[in-house]
């Protein structure tokens, strides 16, 4: 009775070498981040919003410029974005040189991205945000934005880092399809905290 | 490395990839239209900008991340944080519109 019920358990893969995700170690560990990441992001931007919306006097520092800026910022981190899923499925096809390319794009995009940011950054400081104060309403404001905004910047900072270290890698053939492939996965999702990100802070502080 | 699990997930054609990139930038330049039209309050246009974000992200997630050529049972386990995450913004934007309302001027 014991030994049949252990066989029929065994049919449906509980003795292990069976593959219930169908994904590698690495992917599910990257999705696995990624879920961990997500909630640490959601709970900053459900934060942020909660007081954004509450305070009637939030400071709208974002012009027409600054919103120019942030949206060659969103079009550069989506372009990047395309060349990382391009990448993937160069590799797929194990075009070396494409991988290559469409890698070395993708970091060109994050670094262009944190130019800009950074350069953002400087300008709002020029004009006397702090993390604690700001010269227009709520002082609120400089917290959210520099935490928020530089938590992201981090993901893009250490993504052009790993996306350098897996082109080194994939290039000596260290490195097969599937690190490229990872290594898209968390591309894709800091693409994805800023498509939040830009509408919330940017978009809902506009003064046009 | 088990190379059967890994080719066994073919992604859409790169064809597939561009289009996906324009409807977002399709879906971007319609969130900053509403931004300069400003049409609604902050609550209302943070609830459409919310909307209008996880449109992007899901299509993010399934084409450009291939969770649609993922296993449902995997697609299964990662979605119950999604689930609570929007849950909690149901909890949370209507508690700051109340804050938002309640107000005195």
């Amino acid at each position: 009775m014991a030994e049949g019920s252990v066989s029929q358990m065994s049919a449906v893969g509980w003795e292990g070498g069976v593959f219930p995700y169908a994904v590698g170690h690495k992917k599910l560990g990257m999705w696995l981040f990624i879920l961990s990441d997500s909630l640490t992001f959601s709970a900053l931007l459900i934060g942020y919003s909660y007081v954004r919306v509450a305070s009637p006097d939030w400071p709208r520092p974002f012009h027409v410029s600054s919103i120019a800026m942030a949206t060659l910022m969103t079009f550069l981190l989506l372009s990047s974005s395309l060349t990382m899923v391009l990448g993937v499925s160069a590799a797929q096809r194990g075009d070396k040189r494409a991988v290559l390319r469409n890698i070395f794009l993708t970091m060109l995009g994050g670094v262009g991205f944190m130019i800009l940011h950074l350069n953002e950054w400087r300008g709002l400081m020029e004009e006397g945000v702090r993390l604690w104060q700001n010269p227009w309403g709520v002082p609120l404001f400089g917290g959210t934005f520099f935490t928020l905004t530089g938590l992201h910047m981090a993901h893009v900072l250490s993504g052009v880092i790993y996306l350098g270290a897996v082109a080194a890698g994939y290039s000596k053939g260290r490195y097969g399809y599937e690190h490229v492939e990872v290594s898209g996965l968390y591309w894709h999702f800091v693409d994805l905290v800023w498509m939040f990100i830009f509408p919330l802070v940017y978009l809902l502080s506009f003064q046009p | 490395m088990n190379h059967e699990l890994v080719h066994e997930h073919a992604g859409g054609g790169n064809k597939l990839y561009a289009w996906i990139w324009i409807y977002l930038l399709i879906l971007t330049a319609v969130e900053i239209l509403l931004a300069y039209v400003q049409l609604f309050p902050p609550s209302g246009m943070l609830m459409i900008l919310m909307v209008l974000s996880l449109v992007k992200a899901a299509l993010i997630v399934t084409y450009f991340m291939h969770m649609r050529y993922e296993r449902a049972n995997f697609v299964l386990s990662l979605m119950p944080a999604v689930i609570l995450v929007i849950a909690l913004l149901f909890i949370f934007f209507p508690d700051s519109f109340r804050l938002h309302e309640l107000r005195v001027p």
